[in-house]
């Protein structure tokens, strides 16, 4: 059996929840055998993950489980795992998944790889996943030879397949320890799509000239409806917050769309951003290396090209 | 306060990556190795400033060969105590964990240092492992650490946002960018290194559970397609019938 947990952020599923589900009935159609989902905590509508695939959904309610910590939701996961018999156990690679992968690993005994990109290859009874390595800059084939195999999904993958229907939620009987780390606030950005979630992204750098120029950059993401980003000698300059720093010590990123606008494309940037399916370069400089790693180059000045690609991205949706 | 910083060692970030021709095997011909960054630059140097302010060891601990002696001896000139090498070869996350635990677990360190993944396998895995197995809470992608008697004050990376969150000792924590700032080692840090405590320990047995069978490099990119900087309407038509990304 397929044991997926499905994260869920305040309640509410992301799209990783449902990229998880999705991964988990097809490996378990590989496997002849079936996808049941976990919850933990108040989910709102858990029933929906049937849509994806889950022929059961489970959900443990427990006071300790209202905010994120590692050691209890690994106990609560392990328990939940043993007592389903599950031998795949599937996560979200996100903060909370990366946290508790290997947690569960160490708790289960079972080999466990972390950022899969792949369906399992399954043939001659073996269990072998891709994921990026190096910095995306090399695939590894990982072979799982433990009885219970843990992987954790990389986002942007597994296109979503809607297959079923939604299903009723069963609590499941489970003792969660107390958490022995306190939450004492939590900051989001509000209305924004968090850069590792991110589907299409529009990032800059030192040829902005200064923080002041940064408004054609956020017309042109807003126009597209994509998250901004910024390259490190940006963010140590403080010209942008440091969260949108993405690169090799920043954020990395896998977004369908990356575009680049004003950065070279030194290999400590390309080693956050090189996961990207299509990469778009404008740079003034014909010689900038991101070219060389780029889909689509515009060779021009940035201040021209970044308004008039906008206005051609509004001409564009209003079609 | 007593410290275990994990620390492992990685190609430089400007290596160009490549394999054997089966692909069984990373090829390190020409390579640099330096100590993962995120290990030293993060985790470490937080781990020192805390002893320097606070009194206390910062022991450093590798799982591998010989051959990672030069980078734990930079670990020792940028400032730690001690160190400790677990002769053995890291092939999978959870035997390197078990190794580091096992260690540990009779040593009674305050916190656990790693950073929050390595720049090679990018599993991010070790720091979790290690925590499991001595049974304490983990903190993962922390981009401050305070501390206070035996209570610390963390702030925790998470999708679009920070958690700030307090903790008490003993606990395991992974390390990311905005702990710290980068140290050069100097002339005094190096030459003291070299009488630094250095022990090497036999490995416990266990198994390798998930381990890389075969690297490939991801296809190359065909070529920039480059586009008229006045034409940006067929850049659009582009990224929409082509790319079909917008």
């Amino acid at each position: 059996m397929i044991l997926v947990f499905a994260e869920a952020t305040s309640g509410h599923f992301k799209k990783a929840a449902f990229e998880a589900v999705t991964y988990g009935i097809q490996t378990a159609n590989l496997l002849g055998s079936q996808c049941v989902a976990l919850t933990l905590g108040k989910v709102e509508n858990a029933g929906q993950l049937g849509v994806y695939g889950a022929s059961k959904v489970y959900n443990v309610a427990n006071e300790h489980l209202a905010n994120f910590d590692s050691q209890v939701y690994a106990a609560v996961i392990a328990q939940a795992a043993e007592k389903l018999g599950a031998t795949v156990v599937v996560l979200s690679h996100t903060s909370t998944g990366k946290s508790l992968l290997g947690r569960l690993a160490a708790r289960l005994k079972a080999g466990s790889v972390a950022g899969v990109k792949s369906l399992p290859d399954v043939s001659g009874g073996g269990f072998k996943v891709n994921k990026g390595v190096y910095s995306g800059k090399a695939i590894a084939t990982y072979e799982i030879s433990s009885p219970i195999k843990l992987v954790s999904l990389a986002g942007n993958e597994i296109p979503l397949q809607s297959t079923g229907n939604e299903v009723a939620v069963e609590s499941l009987d489970v003792t969660a320890p107390s958490s022995r780390v306190k939450v004492l606030d939590v900051k989001r950005e509000e209305g924004i799509v968090p850069l590792p979630e991110a589907v299409t992204v529009v990032s800059a750098g030192r040829g902005m000239k200064g923080p002041e120029n940064w408004g054609i950059v956020e017309d042109l993401a807003k126009a597209l409806g994509a998250t901004t980003a910024c390259s490190r000698p940006v963010a140590d300059a403080d010209w942008r917050p440091h969260h949108e720093h993405v690169g090799q010590t920043g954020v990395a990123i896998r977004p369908n769309l990356y575009i680049a606008i004003g950065i070279s494309g030194a290999i400590q940037h390309l080693a956050g951003v090189n996961q990207s399916k299509v990469i778009v370069v404008i740079n003034k400089d014909p010689e900038a290396p991101f070219f060389k790693a780029a889909d689509y180059g515009v060779v021009g000045d940035l201040f021209e090209v970044v308004p008039k690609l906008t206005e051609a991205v509004k001409k564009f949706k209003a079609s | 306060m007593k410290i275990l910083v994990c620390i492992s060692k990685t190609p430089d970030t400007t290596s160009k990556i490549s394999f054997t021709a089966d692909g069984a095997k990373f090829n390190d011909a020409g390579i640099s190795f330096i100590m993962n960054p995120y290990d030293e630059w993060y985790a470490l140097v937080r781990a020192c400033e805390l002893v320097e302010k606070n009194g206390g060891t910062v022991t450093l601990i590798n799982v591998g060969g010989a051959d990672n002696d030069q980078t734990i001896r930079k670990g020792l000139a940028i400032g730690a105590t001690d160190a400790v090498r677990i002769d053995a070869e890291p092939k999978s996350a959870l035997f390197i964990a078990k190794q580091i635990a096992e260690y540990a677990k009779s040593q009674n360190y305050d916190i656990v240092f790693c950073g929050k993944e390595s720049i090679d396998y990018n599993g991010s895995e070790v720091g979790a492992m290690v925590a499991e197995y001595l049974d304490q809470p983990f903190v993962s992608y922390a981009s401050k650490l305070d501390i206070n008697g035996n209570t610390a004050t963390l702030e925790r990376d998470i999708e679009g946002g920070v958690e700030i969150l307090e903790v008490q000792t003993p606990f395991v924590v992974s390390a990311a960018k905005g702990m710290a700032e980068q140290r050069i080692p100097n002339m005094m840090g190096i030459m003291k290194a070299k009488s630094k405590p250095f022990q090497v320990v036999a490995p416990v047995e266990f198994p390798d559970l998930a381990v890389p069978v075969k690297f490939t490099l991801p296809k190359e990119k065909t070529g920039v397609k480059l586009v008229s900087p006045d034409d940006m309407d067929e850049l659009v038509r582009l990224l929409h019938e082509e790319a079909k990304v917008i």
